[in-house]
């Protein structure tokens, strides 16, 4: 009896925090989703599925298929670029590793929003790239190297490629290199041997390099918003819309359900996996 | 041999991809020309500038008057969750842990949608105090997990060992678990820290007109294009900022896993 009083009492403040300001919030979206806007920004009282209407809109089935392509590729991307940087790293003697790998994390550390913005400045009309391409003859006079999906993409491969990085790295340094050895003594070429036996032997990292970049991707707002533009808005973009511009809360819960949805099978397996995987 | 050699032009690829932004940024924080397509000469004027905008120094101040507020209820209420989760076993332990881990893996826009409709539902005036409890509940969930990966090697024989020299609970709390967690409750605190002052999406969603922090600072000059060279004074000193804040909390993390068992 009296553990399970103490553990009452040392539970409630995070556990109520967390009912209150995250659960509640969280069924409160849900129930918000299926309610009808009234013309003064606020909800009316019944139920109904006029805000999941948006979705009957071309515009915004486009923003859906957007939303999904741009997250696969970026992580796609992201893992393509971490595999090479955290073998190069694991390959290192002991004392250079932690310095390496601390130098492909601090930048990570650094503010989101800075590092958008640095590429913003970098990719505007007068910026120092487009100069660069132009003295070089690259690009022609009036080509824009903002808001596009391609821009998109590459700026958030930029953001989310160190936490790509750190599990894979945690994978491979677990990984025995005495078997790549095996596979070259049985004949394998080296390009084999890494497809067949360190890929598979890493593929733990992998999976939570996915999840750690996939999920963020899907819920973007500052990289298309900043970078973008109206070509290239995802669903966090309408989401922010709805809520600032013209104040349809149904309609804005209803896209994040819709968001929520998407990234549900990712949030699902991340959750189910050992905390150990992805440290 | 050719695979290592590709691997090694892609890790000098890749650094230099990481941060030669930031070092264009920081290069034009100190040119003449305001939009930094060339080099037109060294200045110092767009500090002096940023030192007298007083709507930035404003937000500065928000972002750690909020950080710290932030900082202090998540490594507390986040210690405690980790304590909890890792003595007890129960339904309500499982519960509790689902509440803490979900946020960690939800979209972040997500989760300022939810609570911005939550502040608006109940009444509650979006503006600091808003922000500050979004800002505790993200971070009270990196707090948790960092603490509970610490209680692992805790040795549990220190409380009986205590217990059994006649210290009463509050004695044991206080001088036997207090100081061995210490250390990764400075690492959890410097996490949550460092989170707050970065986060921009769900403060954004939160915060009502006075509460702007630096992030939103910067996206609102950025969005407007108004004093852009401002901004790349500010960005610069904040880079250079975390860069130090990061290193410490690396060597601190760095010793906490290596002290002797």
């Amino acid at each position: 009896m009296r553990v399970n009083s103490r553990q009452t009492v040392l539970t409630a403040p995070s556990f109520l925090w967390m009912l209150v300001l995250f659960a509640w919030p969280a069924l409160h979206l849900l129930v918000m989703a299926f309610r009808p806007a009234d013309v003064t920004g606020g909800v009316g009282a019944g139920w109904t599925w006029e805000a999941w209407t948006v979705f009957a809109e071309p515009g915004y089935l486009e923003v859906l298929w957007r939303t999904l392509w741009v997250s696969l590729v970026t992580t796609l991307g992201c893992l393509l670029l971490a595999v090479p940087v955290a073998w190069r790293i694991s390959r290192t003697s002991v004392q250079w590793r932690s310095w390496m790998l601390l130098l492909v994390v601090l930048p990570f550390w650094t503010s989101f929003l800075i590092r958008v913005y640095a590429w913003r400045v970098l990719l505007q009309a007068n910026g120092p790239l487009a100069t660069l391409l132009k003295s070089m003859g690259c690009i022609r006079e009036d080509a824009m190297l903002l808001y596009n999906p391609t821009a998109v993409v590459m700026v958030m491969i930029y953001t989310y490629l160190p936490m790509a990085v750190l599990p894979i790295y945690a994978a491979m340094e677990k990984f025995d290199p005495a078997l790549l050895d095996a596979a070259a003594d049985l004949g394998a070429r080296p390009w084999q041997a890494f497809v067949k036996v360190v890929l598979p032997g890493i593929r733990k990292g992998l999976i939570a390099a996915a999840l750690l970049v996939g999920i963020p991707c899907l819920g973007s707002y500052v990289v298309p918003d900043m970078i973008g533009g109206i070509d290239a808005e995802m669903l966090g973009n309408k989401i922010g819309q709805r809520l600032f511009s013209d104040r349809n809360l149904p309609q804005a819960a209803a896209l994040a359900t819709a968001l929520a949805m998407l990234a549900l099978p990712a949030v699902v397996i991340a959750l189910r996996r050992k905390p150990e995987d992805v440290e | 041999m050719k695979l290592s050699r590709l691997s090694t032009l892609c890790f000098i690829a890749v650094i230099l991809f990481l941060y030669a932004p930031l070092l264009v940024l920081m290069a034009n924080s100190f040119n003449v020309s305001k939009y930094g397509g060339q080099w037109t000469g060294f200045t110092w004027q767009w500090y002096d500038k940023l030192w007298k905008d007083r709507s930035t120094m404003e937000a500065l101040a928000n972002t750690l008057k909020i950080g710290l507020c932030a900082t202090v209820g998540a490594t507390l209420l986040g210690t405690l969750a980790a304590w909890c989760l890792h003595v007890y076993r129960s339904p309500l332990q499982r519960l509790h842990l689902m509440l803490t881990e979900l946020p960690l893996a939800v979209p972040d826009i997500w989760i300022g949608v939810a609570m911005q409709l939550f502040f608006v539902s109940v009444s509650w005036e979006l503006g600091y105090s808003s922000v500050i409890a979004a800002h505790i509940t993200f971070c009270l969930c990196y707090v948790t997990a960092v603490m509970m990966g610490r209680l692992q090697s805790f040795d549990f024989h220190l409380i009986d060992a205590a217990r059994d020299l006649g210290a009463s609970h509050w004695q044991v709390a206080w001088r036997v678990v207090l100081p061995v967690l210490w250390p990764g409750m400075v690492a959890s605190a410097l996490l949550a820290f460092i989170l707050s002052l970065d986060d921009f999406v769900i403060t954004f969603f939160v915060s009502g007109p006075g509460a702007a922090t630096l992030p939103s600072r910067v996206y609102s000059m950025a969005k407007t294009s108004r004093n852009l060279p401002v901004i790349n004074a500010l960005s610069t000193l904040l880079i250079v900022g975390t860069f130090a804040l990061a290193l410490i909390g690396h060597r601190l993390m760095g010793k906490g896993t290596k002290a002797p068992r």
